[in-house]
């Protein structure tokens, strides 16, 4: 498990790990700050996160000023609503990137025609983007662990949940991109994710 | 619910779904440990995926954000309806009932939207926090006149009482199966802003939604709408603020859910 979902409370989400690294703050305490209106709490908040949530928008969204713009909303609107994160339902980290995620898929889907996305044929080749954002990836081991238990899916499964994941793409539209039937994408999402969970659990 | 939509949780759970999609899936969530704790637990594994996308922001993204929530005041945590308002009458009880008897009246408990910053939320609860809470019953013409309608429904014999609580105003939705029919009560109910209605949908027992109509406008205490269309075999109902005049799916995400179980 990743430092900072560490110090959560272990939720239908969590997989309790021992974090790599102590320095990480209890993130779901800094949402209760937040909460509260402590704006350092949140200045913590931020400079443990903003990487995850900028880069995981920025693989959504690709462009960056349109990124930073998708960030600035997540980031607020997880100021305004932290009281609503609950540890009992997840992990704080989760809660913060289903924010982000769901902002930078609403953003592509409503810019579907007039953004400028890179065809999807040319994000297939996922091992060189994950070598390219390796670079700025700061935590190297957790991010080969992932890597690595992205391995363990089938090639079909790995294409449907990376094109709904960092694609921001519909289960229909997956199968669309895929030339498979619906029920089709559905599962192998579904079953990718299932395998991606139990892989990294085990690891964990 | 369906072996269909149970199937749906991958992609919910990593947003490759549309609105009705969603809609329809939040709906069978409220209803489905099972499928909530899979969402949870699917979720966490796709976002350790973000590790392999990690960037840091170009610098001015913190001074922004830092800017932006000083101008923010957090919002209040959601309370719980029933931490707040008492019981009322049996008709209506307001924890999420574990399968009881099909008389039983149901709240759907959409902690989940809750949980979401979606601004759709923070319209609604606007909206209807001005409305006061409690349902108030029409008068019921007296027994010498021929009921309405909707009247027939609600006084059905086998009439199912769903009772929604938003932000303190209360929707009721009554439905017969034997009449196939199903009314939604809602008291002061405001009106949709301008440009939008209100629509009301039927959920289909393979998960998708069909209109049932328009809220009317206007400002009447107690609105009492018929949904169209067959509630005897739909599992479930909801309420969409949508562009004036409706349209053919929900294309935002539901006011109110109600499921039919």
């Amino acid at each position: 498990m990743m430092v900072s979902m560490a110090s959560a409370s272990p939720g239908p989400g969590a997989r309790g790990s021992a974090a790599p690294a102590g320095s990480s703050p209890d993130l779901g305490e800094l949402l209760r700050l937040c909460a509260r209106g402590d704006e350092s709490a949140f200045s913590r908040l931020y400079d443990t996160v903003s990487g995850r949530i900028y880069g995981l928008i920025l693989r959504v969204v690709r462009d960056p000023a349109q990124s930073e713009e998708v960030a600035q909303e997540a980031l607020l609107d997880i100021w305004r609503t932290s009281a609503r994160f609950d540890p009992a339902q997840g992990s704080a980290v989760s809660w913060m990137l289903t924010i982000a995620h769901r902002k930078a898929v609403d953003r592509v889907r409503s810019a579907q025609a007039a953004t400028d996305r890179e065809d999807v044929y040319g994000s297939r080749n996922q091992e060189r983007a994950f070598d390219e954002t390796s670079e700025t990836v700061e935590r190297r081991l957790e991010a080969r662990r992932v890597r690595n238990a992205m391995d363990t899916l089938t090639e079909t499964q790995r294409g449907a949940v990376e094109l709904a994941y960092f694609g921001g793409y519909t289960h229909t539209e997956v199968a669309s991109l895929l030339d498979i039937p619906l029920g089709t994408a559905k599962t192998r999402i579904r079953d990718g994710l299932i395998r991606l969970r139990d892989t990294l659990g085990v690891q964990s | 619910m369906s072996a269909d939509i149970h199937n749906l949780v991958g992609a919910y759970a990593v947003d490759a779904v549309d609105d009705a999609e969603r809609a329809a899936f939040e709906l069978h969530l409220a209803d489905c440990a099972e499928c909530r704790a899979e969402v949870a637990s699917l979720r966490a594994a796709a976002e350790d995926l973000s590790l392999l996308a990690e960037t840091a922001p170009p610098a001015s993204l913190k001074q922004s954000v830092m800017a932006g929530i000083a101008t923010i005041r957090p919002e209040p945590p959601v309370t719980r309806p029933t931490a707040a308002e008492p019981e009322r009458a049996p008709a209506t009880i307001s924890e999420p009932a574990p399968k009881g008897p099909a008389t039983d009246a149901t709240v759907v408990r959409l902690s989940s939207w809750r949980r979401k910053p979606a601004t759709w939320l923070a319209a609604a609860a606007a909206a209807i926090a001005i409305a006061a809470g409690g349902l108030v019953w029409s008068p019921w013409s007296g027994p010498d006149q021929p009921m309405s309608p909707t009247q027939q429904v609600v006084a059905a014999e086998d009439a199912q009482r769903f009772e929604k609580t938003v932000d303190g105003a209360r929707a009721t939705i009554v439905r017969s199966p034997s009449l196939g029919k199903a009314v939604l009560i809602a008291d002061n109910m405001p009106s949709a802003p301008a440009g939008k209605d209100f629509q009301l949908w039927l959920q289909r027992p393979d998960g998708s939604m069909v209109s049932a109509g328009l809220m009317p406008h206007g400002r009447s205490d107690t609105v009492t709408v018929m949904l169209e269309g067959d509630a005897a075999t739909a599992t479930g109902a909801g309420i969409t603020l949508e562009p004036a005049g409706g349209s053919p799916q929900p294309t935002s995400s539901p006011m109110a859910l109600f499921a039919f179980t």
